[in-house]
């Protein structure tokens, strides 16, 4: 028997090759995740634990009369019934939200959407717990809900927070950016403007574990131990602290592995709330994993932007200006996950990778009767948003100008030489080179002949389509003198220490979900102090074990924690270096480092290695005056910027007239996230981004009836894609190096996610050129592509 | 983790016995096959009952695939898997194979059964539509012995079939004739989805080259999986051609009796009816040409 073996996949492993740094290499973490010994939340079994179920409200908006809990509490095995009212009791029914918000976490007055949390049941196991959920009876006064974000300001609206002094409407804020009249001025004397409306339908991260916790609070020591599906341990552990009164320091959070989390495990959930007060009011552990369709209906969802786009231009195809009008939709109560300042995230950057005279955004969001959340995601705090309707809205410009959208797209582009750029609403792309990233992408494709074998097609009747999209991201949150999330500020701690032995425990405060965080920040080490990656312990996810700092998520741990990781290690390394020059006693000027070890100038016989110097460090004999023992450091980074990473990516797609079904033919994407420290793990993170971009252009939407029933209650309704519908993915790179992050690496977890959606619509959107049509919504089901194509194309909501 | 009530559950140890047990347990008590329409229900707390019995240990009865000369034999145990890989089964009736390799995914096709399909009579159930096609019969067997049944007579409504409580679907038997072919399309917005529209069809061609007789079933377009005797009416006698076709496809868009729903609007899912409808007339008549 012979074995074929796809050439390509050689390139996945390092084989033997075990780069001391940065390189290819296979993810420590793999081998517990592919033979079944993570640990995940919901592995957690501690002795005498109990199990917690959730009551929902079946109802999008209704006042709760009254909760009958007494047959619930009858029911065998059941330790514990609480309802709002209790909790109102002990001041814990309403929580701050990550927006200065508040939410229920049990519903005291009114529900507010389907699926809102109403009582939970604590039980000797999980099914004695949910099946007496059904014995709590509920008596509910159904009001009128408010599901389309359009109607919620209508002054006959229903009124959605009166629990709120002085709350009459439902609006929760106005957010503008750029310059208004400047913008105004551009347009009125532009030669072309073009004015598309363009929706961002709600979907979900549907991580593939739900989210959870077990709460553990020991009443003698008085201390909480909670172990839950959290991205930002830190930022938790210190709102339990502010909300709860329990010290600090006698809560200790622990996110052991997630099973992805894509911005669902940022906020705090009312669940984990339960979970807690579970725990203090039974004296046991308690339990909470959701199910399913619970985690779809109520947990963070994200986008829900309902966008008026506009752009101005010279006939010559020079754009102007770009303004926008926005209706963003968060939901029963503001639990959007951003900095405090950033109300619409960095939705500010929707002026793209181009040069502009003006750009101007308004914004208003509304509050519905529809899950909280608003920035789950991948979506880099609303960036996501942002590059599809700019991508979007270039090429309804291309159409309207009949212009190659990627000759469009060239003509605009920043040039190198005016980086660092500073754009007309106030962000600094710190660097950036767009040209190259384009040409390469375009060379890949076979750009021009695929634009031959379309014009081919089209003679004949076929519906092939190109699309491109051109991104540039804001990652890496943030600066702490502007960024913070409820008074925290964005910067990360990061603590080495070498081992006598030259082994390394490095303790990172950011928390993977799967991007790979023991590999890379061991490479991150490795480059820096020679000590190889498999040397190098990464200890994360436990606020008792690690240092603080504010979580995974807008794909930050690189652009933040790395660089912690990094200056932590050329720490250690000038420490290593007096070490090393009292043991070979020659001035520390003298040395010189070539990675691994500290060699005297010159004489290239006489060095030590780094874990000769460790030995040293703890061993015996002195030391060079004024230096203490060990070798070891510890760090807080502050961010002086963003890192901005690009990308050009392009999709071909072919079409079926008869049945209007989309088939993503190609995928051609070419990234720049500046130092590329594991390019297989980058690959991985462009990979799972860009089938989530497949899904969101094609087929997800969370979806609402009239009456506020979520329509994408189980992933039989709400479609998650699979690999039958991506094609082989065609990745490049180019390399453009952060002038300010200590490595020159800049965030790449969302780049796909955000990048790919417009490049997959504007695909689908150039085969239907022969219609006529100019722009359709995603997603982009058969159906909905049939309704384009009969000049009918509809918003999704 | 998603919960269902408490039930007991029983494993059948003859075709007899849980047909007492279904007796004696009445409207409380199902069968579960594959599981796979049942279990999902279940979990949501859509559907609970009080007795599960259990039909697998039944399988080396039920679960067949006999290929005679004028009929097909398929124990109603039989596994979507079991369907999707029989080359003599894709021989007599490619149809089969078109429609299992879109029917679900490989999990739910391992356990998913025949029978459990047919029974659960889902509007967008695609085996019903392919039994329809064929112009198969139900065997169903119960305290009083056993009955057989048309497809036709078979769906009594959507979620709703002629089998009694304390009956059991038993085998799907199916004409063979020489010179016939037949197709199987289904449009879904995800591999493993339900189909937004699907469509069946079978031929029968005359020594003349003229349709002996036709048949279509669709899936998803109306309560019942549709069966359509105004094509067979009006195709028969005549020559196979994209007109026949297209008459064909226009009977079918208009006969049908779809809904708007997250799959798609009920123009679009006409469009389909009319659509797939003509693809696999066409492709059912290139089979029994060659
Ligand atoms: C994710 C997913 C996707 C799916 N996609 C599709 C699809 O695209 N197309 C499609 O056609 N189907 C699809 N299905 C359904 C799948 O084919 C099921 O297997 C099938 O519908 C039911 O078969 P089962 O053997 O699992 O039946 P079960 O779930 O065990 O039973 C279903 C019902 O039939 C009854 N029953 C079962 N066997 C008998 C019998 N012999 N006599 C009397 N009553 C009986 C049971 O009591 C029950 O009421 C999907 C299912 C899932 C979970």
């Amino acid at each position: 028997m012979t074995t074929v073996q796809d050439p390509k996949f050689t390139e996945f492993h390092d084989n033997d090759q075990k780069p001391v740094g940065f390189g290819r290499m296979l993810r420590k973490e793999d081998p517990r995740f592919v033979r079944g010994r993570g640990r995940y939340t919901d592995d957690i079994q501690l002795p005498g634990m109990l199990h917690l179920a959730i009551l929902r409200s079946p109802f999008a908006h209704a006042r709760v009369l009254s909760v009958d809990t007494s047959a619930a509490e009858a029911s065998p095995g059941v330790r514990l019934v609480v309802t709002g009212a209790m909790l109102a009791e002990k001041g814990l029914a309403w929580m701050p939200t990550l927006s200065n918000d508040v939410q229920a976490v049990l519903a005291t007055d009114k529900v507010r959407f389907q699926g809102q949390e109403v009582a939970f049941v604590v039980a000797d196991d999980r099914y004695a717990a949910r099946d007496a959920l059904e014995l709590i009876e509920v008596d509910y006064d159904v009001l009128e809900p408010v599901i389309d974000a359009r109607r919620a300001l209508e002054p006959d609206a229903p009124l959605i927070r009166d629990d709120l002094q002085g709350k009459e409407n439902n609006h929760v804020f106005d957010w503008e950016t750029g310059d208004e009249a400047a913008t105004e001025a551009v347009f009125a004397s532009a030669d072309v403007v073009v004015q598309e409306d363009i929706v961002y339908p709600r979907v979900h991260p549907a991580p593939m574990e739900t989210c959870g916790a077990v709460a553990d609070f020991d009443a003698v020591e008085g201390k909480l131990r909670l172990w839950s599906t959290t991205q930002a341990p830190h930022a938790h552990r210190t709102l339990y602290a502010i909300v709860s009164g329990i010290p600090e320091h006698k809560i200790q959070v622990i996110s052991p592995d997630l099973g992805g989390g894509f911005g669902n495990k940022v906020p705090i959930y009312p669940g984990y709330v339960c979970a807690i007060v579970g725990s203090i009011l039974t004296g046991k552990p308690v339990k909470w994993m959701e199910d399913r369709s619970e985690n779809l209906i109520s947990t963070g969802f994200a986008r829900d932007y309902i966008m008026r786009g506009e752009i101005a231009a010279t006939r010559d195809g020079r754009i102007l200006a770009i303004r926008t009008n926005v209706l963003a939709d968060h939901g029963a109560f503001n639990g959007t996950a951003a900095p405090v300042k950033y109300p619409a995230g960095f939705f500010g950057v929707f002026t793209g990778s181009y040069d502009l005279q003006a750009a101007y955004c308004k914004m208003t969001a509304v509050y519905t009767n529809k899950a909280p959340g608003g920035v789950a995601y991948a979506c880099s705090f609303r960036i996501t948003e942002a590059v599809y309707l700019v991508e979007r809205i270039v090429d309804c410009l291309a159409h309207e100008l009949d212009m190659d959208p990627a000759e469009l797209r060239l003509k605009n582009f920043i040039q190198p030489d005016q980086f660092p750029y500073e754009t007309k609403t106030g962000w600094v792309y710190d660097s950036g080179n767009y040209e190259p990233t384009m040409r390469l992408a375009m060379d890949m494709a076979g750009y021009a002949d695929l634009r031959k074998e379309q014009e081919e097609k089209r003679a004949r009747g076929e519906l092939m389509g190109i699309g491109i999209s051109f991104f540039t991201e804001a990652v890496g949150a943030g600066p702490r003198k502007n960024m913070d999330i409820l008074g925290l500020g964005m910067a990360d701690g990061c603590e080495l220490r070498v081992h006598p032995t030259g082994k390394a425990v490095v303790r990172l405060s950011v928390q993977t979900q799967g991007q790979g965080h023991e590999t890379t920040f061991a490479q991150i080490v490795a480059e820096e102090i020679g000590i190889p990656p498999a040397d190098i312990e990464v200890v994360h996810g436990d606020t008792d074990q690690t240092p603080f700092g504010l979580g995974t998520y807008g794909s930050r741990s690189t652009p933040v924690s790395g660089a912690a990781a990094a200056l932590v290690a050329r720490k250690v390394r000038d420490k290593a270096q007096i070490i090393a020059s009292g043991m070979l006693e020659v001035s520390v000027a003298d040395l010189e480092w070539v990675k691994g070890s500290f060699q005297v100038k010159g004489d290239p016989g006489k060095s030590v290695t780094i874990q000769d110097i460790a030995f040293r460090a703890h061993g015996a004999g002195d030391l060079p005056e004024g230096v203490e023992g060990g070798l070891e450091a510890q760090i807080c980074y502050n961010p002086s910027n963003l890192t901005y990473p690009h990308g050009a990516y392009i999709c071909v797609v072919d079409i079926d007239p008869g049945t209007a079904q989309v088939k993503v033919r190609r995928f051609v994407a070419v990234d720049d996230c500046g130092t590329r420290i594991n390019p297989m793990i980058i690959e991985g993170q462009i990979h799972g981004g860009l089938t989530d971009g497949v899904g969101m252009a094609l087929m997800e939407m969370i979806a609402f009836d009239e009456d506020g029933n979520c329509l994408g209650a189980s992933l039989m309704d709400y479609l998650i894609p699979t690999s039958l519908e991506v094609p082989d993915w065609e990745t490049g790179y180019t390399v453009t190096p952060s002038p300010h992050h200590p490595i020159g690496a800049k965030g790449v977890g969302e780049s796909a996610t955000v990048g790919s959606p417009p490049a997959i619509v504007n695909a689908v959107v150039d085969a239907l050129k022969p219609f006529g049509v100019r722009h359709a919504d995603m997603p982009l089901t058969p159906s909905r592509v049939w309704d384009a194509m009969r000049g009918r194309a509809t918003p999704p909501i | 983790m998603q919960v269902p009530a408490p039930f007991e559950y029983e494993r059948a140890t003859s075709v007899d016995q849980a047909i007492g047990l279904l007796e004696r347990l009445g409207s409380s008590a199902r069968l579960v096959a594959g599981g796979h329409s049942l279990l999902p229900m279940m979990k949501l707390r859509l559907a609970n009952f009080e007795y599960l019995i259990d039909i697998n240990p039944l399988h080396d009865q039920l679960g067949y695939i006999r290929v005679g000369s004028d009929s097909v034999r398929i124990g109603a145990l039989t596994r979507h898997r079991e369907l999707l890989e029989s080359d003599e089964l894709a021989s007599a009736f490619p149809i089969f194979r078109d429609a299992e390799r879109v029917i679900a995914d490989p999990v739910v096709r391992n356990r998913g059964t025949l029978g459990g399909s047919l029974c659960q009579a889902d509007p967008s159930e695609d085996l019903s539509a392919v039994c329809t096609t064929l112009d198969a019969s139900c065997v169903i067997r119960g305290p009083r012995g056993e009955r057989v049944v048309t497809m036709e007579q078979f769906h009594v409504g959507p979620y709703e079939t002629a089998v009694g409580d304390d009956e059991i679907l038993i085998e799907i038997r199916i004409p063979r004739r020489d010179n016939s072919g037949n197709a199987y399309e289904k449009v879904e917005r995800r591999a493993g989805d339900w189909a937004v529209v699907s469509a069946g069809a079978a031929m029968w061609l005359a020594a003349d080259g003229t349709i002996a007789d036709a048949r279509v079933g669709l899936a998803a377009v109306g309560p019942n999986t549709t069966g359509i005797p105004e094509i067979s009416a009006t195709l028969r006698g005549q020559v196979p051609s994209e007109q026949a076709y297209e008459q064909a496809g226009v009977i079918a868009a208009r006969s049908c009796d779809p809904v708007t729903d997250q799959r798609g609007s009920e123009d679009y899912k006409r469009h389909l009816a009319d659509e797939l409808t003509r693809r696999t007339l066409r492709k059912a008549v290139e089979r029994a040409r060659s």
